[in-house]
C-alpha cells in the first residue's frame, strides 16, 4: 500500500489552512509528515482542473503575473505536452523559490503533477541553478521518496541549469533542455506552441506549482478568501535592505508595503525608496508607500508591477543613484549577448548611469539616457532589456533630487555600503551551458 | 483583398550591417549603435518593392516580411 492509498484510506482530507502562511504552513521535506499535513492530491479531470484553476484566479508568480488557466489551456490543446518547473531564481535579491523548495518542496512537486494531469503531460521536468546545494539535496531527496511511494503518474527529471540571471527565462529554459545555450531565442515560436523537443512546453514558476497544489485540494473559493478582489491569494515576498529581520514572508496579494515591512521586524532607520519587483522592478519613493499595496492594481498607479516579489528598503543614508548604476552594470553584464540594442544599449545606459552616480557630465548622461529608453525597450529577442529600462528609469526618477545634488558635487549618502546583492561577475563569465 | 505585409527583424540574427536602412529609409532608421529600427506598420503596394529589396540583401538574413495578421 503506498503513502497516498494509506491516506486515502483513512479517508483523511486535511483542514485547509484558515489564515496565513498557506504555502509555508507546514514546512517539511518529508514525504510522510507533508502527507499527514495536506492529505493526497485529489484526482480530477483535465478540464475540471483547468477550470478550477480559471474560477480561482490564480496568475503566475515568476515575475509576469499571467493568468495560469490561460497558459494551462494553450499547452493543453497540444499533443505529447511537456511540463516544465521553473525553479530557477537568477534575480539575486530574492530568495523565495529557494525558501519555498526547501520548505515544502513536496507542495511544488504536487503542483507539478496536477500541471502534468492539467495538460496531459507524459513528461516533467524540475530546472534549478547549478551550485544551489541545499535545493538541490532536498529535491533529490524529495524525488527518491516520491519514486518509491509511487505518488507521481509522470516521471520527474531533475535538472541543472548555468547560474546566469536569463537562464530562468522561459525560451532561455526551453533552449537549454533541448540541448543549447540557456539564451533566450527568437520568439513566436513561444515554449506553449514549441517548446522542450518541440512538443508544447508549459514553464511555470515553482511558487505557482504550489499555489496550484492547494487550490486542487482546497477549491477556489478557499483560494480566494485573502488576497485582493482581482489578484486573490496570498505571494511569496523577499524582503530585504533596511528592516529587523530580512528574509522570505507570505501575505496576501494587496498586502500594503509599510505591513510588509512591518512583517519583517520593522525598519532599521529612515527609508527613501523602496525596490519592488527585482531587478526588472521599481522604486516607489518613500512618499508614496502609503498609498500602495502590494497588488499589480495598485502598484501600477505608481508605474509598478509585483514582479518576483522582491521588497528592499533602501535606508536614507545610502545614495540610491549609486545603487541603481551597480544593478544597471550588472545588467548589462548579464546580457546574453545576442542582441545589439541589448548588448550596446545597456552598456551605454550603464555607463551613463555610472557617471550620474558620480557626479560627472550629469545633464549630458541625462539627457542620453532619456533618449535610449524609448529607443531601446522593446527590442530585444526578450524582455530583459525592458526590464532593465524600466529599473533604471524609475531610479531616474525616484532619485531626481539626489542627481540634481551630483550635479552640484553633493551626495546624501553617509553611507558607502551597498544594500541590493549584485553577485561577483567571473573573470571570461560563467558558462551559458 | 490581398494580406498586407509588415517588417520584422530577428535581431538575434541581425548583425548590425545598416544595409536595410539604405536601401530602405521610408520604414528603416538606425539606431545610435547601427541596429534597425524597424517601423511595423503595415507596407502600401507602392513601397513593396523596396521592402523586400532591403529584405533579399540583409546579409544576416535577419529581415523578414511578414503577413500583418494584427487588427
Amino acid at each position: 500500500m503506498t503513502i497516498v492509498e494509506a491516506a486515502q484510506g483513512r479517508q483523511r482530507r486535511a483542514t485547509p489552512p484558515a489564515g496565513l502562511p498557506r504555502l509555508l504552513a507546514n514546512p517539511t521535506s518529508r514525504l510522510d509528515e507533508h502527507l499527514d499535513a495536506h492529505g493526497p492530491v485529489p484526482r480530477l479531470r483535465p478540464e475540471a482542473l483547468i477550470a478550477l484553476v480559471e474560477r480561482a484566479g490564480l496568475r503566475g508568480r515568476g515575475g509576469a503575473s499571467f493568468p495560469t488557466a490561460t497558459k494551462l489551456r494553450a499547452v493543453a490543446s497540444g499533443r505529447r505536452t511537456v511540463v516544465v518547473a521553473n525553479a530557477c531564481e537568477g534575480e539575486p535579491a530574492s530568495a523565495k523559490d529557494a525558501t519555498l523548495l526547501t520548505q515544502a518542496p513536496h507542495l511544488v512537486l504536487d503542483g507539478l503533477a496536477v500541471a502534468a494531469a492539467a495538460v496531459g503531460a507524459r513528461d516533467a521536468v524540475i530546472a534549478t541553478e547549478r551550485g544551489r546545494t541545499e535545493v538541490l539535496d532536498v529535491l533529490a531527496h524529495a524525488l527518491q521518496a516520491r519514486a518509491e511511494a509511487g505518488v507521481d503518474h509522470v516521471p520527474v527529471r531533475l535538472v541543472t541549469v548555468p547560474p546566469r540571471y536569463l537562464a530562468g527565462e522561459e525560451s532561455a529554459l526551453v533552449h537549454f533542455l533541448n540541448g543549447g545555450e540557456a539564451k533566450p531565442t527568437s520568439v513566436p515560436p513561444r515554449p506553449y506552441e514549441r517548446g522542450v523537443h518541440r512538443r508544447p512546453t508549459l514553464v511555470q514558476n515553482v511558487e505557482t506549482l504550489a499555489h496550484l497544489a492547494l487550490v486542487v485540494r482546497h477549491g477556489d473559493a478557499w483560494f480566494r478568501s485573502i488576497g485582493a478582489a482581482e489578484e486573490p491569494g496570498s505571494a511569496l515576498f523577499t524582503v530585504s535592505g533596511a528592516v529587523v529581520n530580512p528574509g522570505v514572508y507570505e501575505a496576501a496579494l494587496g498586502t500594503p508595503i509599510p505591513s510588509m515591512l512591518v512583517a519583517a521586524g520593522g525598519t532599521t532607520a529612515d527609508v527613501s525608496a523602496v525596490l519592488v519587483g527585482g531587478y526588472f522592478g521599481t522604486w516607489v519613493p518613500a512618499s508614496a508607500l502609503g498609498s500602495v499595496t502590494l497588488d499589480n492594481r495598485s502598484l501600477s498607479a505608481v508605474g509598478a508591477a509585483l514582479g518576483c516579489g522582491v521588497v528592499a528598503a533602501l535606508p536614507a543614508s545610502r545614495c540610491g543613484v549609486a545603487e541603481a548604476a551597480r544593478v544597471a552594470a550588472y545588467l548589462a553584464a548579464e546580457t546574453a549577448g545576442q542582441c545589439g540594442p541589448c548588448v550596446n544599449g545597456l552598456g551605454s545606459v550603464s555607463a551613463a548611469m555610472d557617471a550620474l552616480a558620480r557626479g560627472q557630465d550629469v545633464a549630458g548622461a541625462t539627457a542620453a539616457l532619456h533618449r535610449w529608453f524609448g529607443m531601446i525597450a522593446g527590442r530585444g529577442a526578450c524582455r530583459h532589456p525592458d526590464g532593465a529600462i524600466r529599473f533604471v528609469k524609475s531610479a531616474l526618477h525616484t532619485f531626481a533630487d539626489e542627481i540634481t545634488r551630483h550635479q552640484r558635487g553633493m551626495c546624501t549618502a553617509t553611507d558607502r555600503a551597498p544594500v541590493l546583492p549584485v553577485p561577483h561577475s567571473s573573470p571570461g563569465g560563467i558558462s551559458w551551458r | 483583398m490581398a494580406v498586407t505585409k509588415r517588417l520584422r527583424v530577428d535581431m538575434i540574427a541581425c548583425d548590425g550591417h545598416g544595409v536595410c536602412a539604405e536601401l530602405f529609409p521610408e520604414r528603416i532608421q538606425l539606431d545610435d549603435w547601427g541596429f534597425p529600427i524597424i517601423d511595423d506598420a503595415p507596407i502600401p503596394e507602392r513601397l513593396l518593392k523596396d521592402a523586400r529589396r532591403a529584405v533579399t540583401l540583409c546579409p544576416a538574413l535577419a529581415l523578414q516580411l511578414v503577413d500583418d495578421t494584427r487588427r
